[in-house]
């Protein structure tokens, strides 16, 4: 059979979804924002949710999310996206509320918001893209940076003597009553795309719910700030990042 | 047996060439091209295309959405 005759409309079975936008994304060739742009784009397609969705972008590589995401968007200053969150979930309970930060967004200028938000149980998603780096402003040290991890500004390893611990931050956020379904997930297989999906599902089912906050954190390569090519940041953070970083639920509620 | 054939569509001048999509492969269908897209990309193609079973593994992974993946049912002796 020719491949021409393969191609035909009714032989679709797996294509773009239409809450991705045509736009070209801005991201360095594999990196995982874009993977997880399209699953939350997929979740909000199969659960009809398009115009009840609003989501709050951070500052960092994804702060031009909403070129790629077509709902509507809030864009928040670093780390404040958990505080818009909080007003625009108040202001509009019936809606689906995200904020989408990374890791020196979420876990750095942003602790406190964060925190908070997490304490008061703000009946939000939070999707939290944790690549161990500052991707955007060229790669510097983040609080979730591995311990002997290289970046510009531990050019010989990150030394916990000078620079503290590795933080678990959705540890702690587990912790926190306000939380209602903690996990940790990645999105470097098809397998775990299709486990993202199902948390993502979920954490918006339990926005819907008014159950309090949903928090996954995805842990991601920044192949460009790790200075490695896509298919070696993949497996580099498969052998480094998973040990520490563990993937899977931590509350479900 | 009804035996399956796929088939991909890469959009080839928004692929960035990362390589992650055959990685995914299960049947090594997919290289990067010798040639470079208008970004001057190696960009992804189905070099075996034979050997696709369209399983969208390829698409689910790639961060830029812009594989399609299409699949027919053979008759067993088709
Ligand atoms: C108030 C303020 N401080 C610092 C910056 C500089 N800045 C821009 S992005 C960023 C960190 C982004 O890292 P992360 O949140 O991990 O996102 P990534 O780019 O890795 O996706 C910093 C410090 C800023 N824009 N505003
Ligand atoms: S710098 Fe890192 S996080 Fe930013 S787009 Fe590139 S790979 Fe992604
Ligand atoms: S659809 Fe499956 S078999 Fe075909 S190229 Fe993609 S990953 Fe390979």
């Amino acid at each position: 059979m020719d491949v021409k005759d393969i191609i035909k409309e009714e032989n679709l079975v797996y294509s773009k979804s239409k809450v991705l936008t045509d736009n070209i994304m801005h991201y360095c060739p594999g990196c995982t924002h874009g993977v997880v742009h399209k699953i939350i784009a997929e979740v909000i397609e199969e659960m009809g949710i398009q115009d009840k969705t609003i989501a709050v972008s951070p500052v960092g590589c994804s702060v031009l999310a909403y070129n790629y995401l077509d709902i509507d968007w809030q864009e928040a200053a670093h780390g404040r996206a958990p505080a818009i969150a909080t007003a625009i979930s108040r202001l509009h309970p019936e809606k689906y509320v995200f904020t989408y930060q990374g890791d020196g967004d979420l876990a750095s200028i942003g602790t406190a918001e964060i925190m908070h938000a997490c304490n008061r149980g703000e009946n939000i998603t939070v999707i939290f893209i944790n690549n161990a780096i500052y991707g955007m402003t060229g790669g510097q040290m983040a609080p979730t940076t591995l311990e002997g991890m290289k970046t510009a500004t531990t050019p010989y390893g990150r030394r916990v003597d000078l620079n503290g611990y590795p933080l678990k931050i959705t540890e702690l956020i587990a912790q926190l009553p306000g939380t209602c379904y903690v996990t940790r997930q990645s999105g470097h297989t098809p397998a775990a795309v299709r486990k993202l999906k199902k948390a993502i599902t979920k954490a918006f089912e339990n926005t819907g719910k008014n159950k309090g906050t949903s928090f996954i954190e995805v842990v991601s390569t920044c192949n460009s700030g790790w200075k490695m090519p896509p298919v070696k940041a993949n497996e580099w953070m498969v052998e480094n990042m998973f040990p520490f970083y563990p993937l899977g639920d931590m509350k479900d509620e | 047996m009804a035996k399956v054939r796929g088939a991909i569509v890469v959009d080839v001048e928004k692929c960035k060439g990362c390589g992650l999509c055959a990685v995914a492969c299960p049947s090594s269908v997919i290289a990067l091209a010798k040639e470079v897209n208008g970004k001057g990309y190696n960009y992804a193609y189905m070099a075996n295309p034979e050997a696709c079973i369209g399983c969208a593994n390829c698409a689910m992974v790639c961060p830029d959405s812009i594989i399609s993946v299409y699949k027919v049912k053979l008759e067993a002796n088709a």
